[in-house]
Formats: structure tokens, C-alpha cells, sequence
């Protein structure tokens, strides 16, 4: 099963790779009122369903894939063709 | 008779670049050091453990994401859990910012930029095995090479830190954009530290500073008497 996670860095957590992209594209004339960088990580998941593959990609974040000091995640997954 | 060399271990974790340093300075500062290589589920016997700079792993994901998971690191787990002496080094404090067993995450640097240079550090504590001979308020130079430095934990544990005075080191100016300008950590229990700067590069005036080495013979004489204790 394919899935997405999305890891951001949290809200009120210095994003100094955002800032420096937020002042590039101001000086490209681009109104921008901020930008934020994060993470894709695409996965294929091998579960039996959709919550399980769910359960799995959570104890995959927790883990390793986001340090939940500074970062948020959100799980994607792509319902399976029938 | 002499007293006897303590055994320290230096982890060598692929992408380590300071290893052989570390290794040599603590010789140098009368320790055993000995190389411990990162597959290992076991450590030998030993007195202390230092996780050296670089880019374990490539850096890839966050800095010491991977690293923490090598078999080694489960090693040292145990040997920090039993008391152990553990100091951590650059790439060696992040990755023990990724186990938990030290407070808080190393960012990017707030400039984006990589800092690498001496600089002033200052001592907050000097009752650590880490910094036994130093003196609380004296000011250290030693070099920082680092992308992500930028310390961080939010502000109710910081004060958790402050009042149980587990600050180490600090910058005398800002270095990364580290809240409070920290540069050294240690646990609660007093027996793991991590620190950006590098000590390793600084234990000979032919280097720039020799202030390096107040921290390494602080480790050495640390695991020195548990050595002897031991016995």
C-alpha cells in the first residue's frame, strides 16, 4: 500500500531554510507571507489494510521519520485499487 | 606504579570524520583509547565511552537519526544506564539528542550557513565528570565545525534544565542561534554529556589551543578513578 508522510516543522519552531526561501522569492516580486519547509517520504507499505498500514506508518514516525521536538507529521494513504 | 590507563572507547559510526582525533588526543591525555566499530552489540571492557564528530550515516534524514539505531548505540544505551561515562562530540551529541538520552534537538544553524572557527566558550559547571578541571566561569577556546548546531528544547524544559543545572558550557557570543547560546548539555543524572565544540581538536598550542584538553583530561581522570574503584 502506498503512503505519504508530510513531516513540517512545528508551528513557533524557527524555520531558517523557510525564511531565506520566503526572502528569495520576495525578491523575485513575489508576495509571499511566508514559507515552511518540510519533508516527503513516500512509502510502500506492506499491511493488510488501511489501518493497519496506518498503525505502521505512525510507529514509523514516532520512531525515526520525525522528531516530534520540532516537527509534526501527517499520513497520506492511497486507498488500494481494486 | 603508576595508576592504570583507563579503557576508553571511541565509536566509529560510517561517515565519522573525527575519530582517529578523538582517539589520538585521549591517548595523548593518557588514556587507552581504543576504536569501537559501530556493528558491535557489545562494548569491550571500558571505563568511558566518546561518540566522535562527523556525518554518521550522511547526516541523512536528521543529524544522528540513523546512528542512533546502530547496534553499537544499543551498547552504550546499557553502558549510560548503568552509570557509564559517555561524552558526546558534535555528531556524537546529536546522536544522543536522538536516543533521549540527552535534552533537546541540534537544528540548523540560523545562518544556513556552516560555522567553522574557534570560539569562546564558558564554563557553567565545573562539578561534571566532564569538567573537573575547569573552573565554573572560565572561558575555553575551542573550534566549532558545524551545519547544525542550533540547539533547542521549548521553554518549560528549559527551565527544567536551568534549575537542575544541567548547562555545561555555553557561547560567550552567538554561535548558531542555541537558545541561550548553550553549547554543552548534560543528563540528569550527571554521567552523559554532549557538546558542539570539539575538544579533540584543541588539546596542543601547535592547534590554536590546548583548552581542549581540560575537558578530555576531566573524562580521562573521571574514568581513570572509576577505573581504579572498579579494581
Amino acid at each position: 500500500m502506498k503512503a505519504t508522510v508530510l513531516v513540517r516543522p512545528k508551528q513557533g519552531i524557527l524555520d531558517p531554510q523557510g525564511q531565506a526561501v520566503e526572502s528569495s522569492l520576495r525578491q523575485l516580486g513575489f508576495s509571499v507571507g511566508g514559507a515552511r519547509i518540510g519533508r516527503v517520504v513516500d512509502l510502500d507499505v506492506d499491511a493488510a489494510d488501511v489501518a493497519a498500514a496506518r498503525a505502521e506508518v505512525e510507529r514509523m514516525c514516532e520512531q525515526l521519520l520525525a522528531n516530534p521536538l520540532i516537527e509534526s507529521y501527517e499520513i497520506e494513504l492511497a486507498e488500494p485499487q481494486a | 606504579m603508576t595508576s592504570p590507563q583507563p579503557r576508553i572507547g571511541v565509536v566509529r559510526f560510517p561517515g565519522a570524520c573525527d575519530d582517529r582525533d578523538a582517539l589520538w588526543a585521549l591517548s595523548a591525555l593518557d588514556a587507552e583509547a581504543l576504536f569501537v566499530w559501530h556493528t558491535d552489540t557489545e562494548l569491550p571492557d571500558l571505563d568511558a565511552v566518546v561518540l566522535p564528530g562527523g556525518f554518521s550515516y550522511g547526516d541523512y534524514l536528521r543529524c544522528g537519526a540513523i546512528a542512533r539505531f546502530a547496534p553499537a548505540m544499543e551498547a552504550v544505551l546499557e553502558f549510560a544506564s548503568a552509570g557509564g561515562l559517555v561524552l558526546g562530540i558534535c555528531n556524537g551529541f546529536q546522536i544522543l539528542c536522538e536516543a533521549g538520552l540527552l535534552p533537546g534537538v541540534l537544528r540548523r544553524n540560523e545562518s544556513l550557513s556552516f560555522v567553522c572557527r574557534d570560539v569562546p566558550l564558558v564554563v557553567e559547571r565545573s562539578d561534571t565528570p566532564f569538567t573537573t578541571r575547569c573552573e565554573e566561569g572560565r572561558v575555553l577556546t575551542i573550534p566549532v565545525k558545524h551545519g547544525e548546531g542550533n540547539w533547542y528544547v521549548d521553554d518549560e524544559l528549559y527551565a527544567e534544565l536551568e534549575a537542575r543545572r544541567q548547562i555545561v558550557l555555553r557561547y560567550r557570543e552567538p554561535v548558531n542561534g542555541s537558545l541561550a547560546d548553550v553549547a554543552g548539555v548534560v543528563n540528569e543524572r550527571g554521567n552523559v554529556m554532549g557538546l558542539m565544540p570539539h575538544p579533540e581538536h584543541a588539546v596542543d598550542p601547535l592547534l590554536g589551543s590546548a583548552d581542549g584538553a581540560l575537558i578530555l583530561s576531566s573524562l580521562v581522570e573521571s574514568a581513570r578513578e572509576r577505573a581504579l574503584a572498579a579494581v
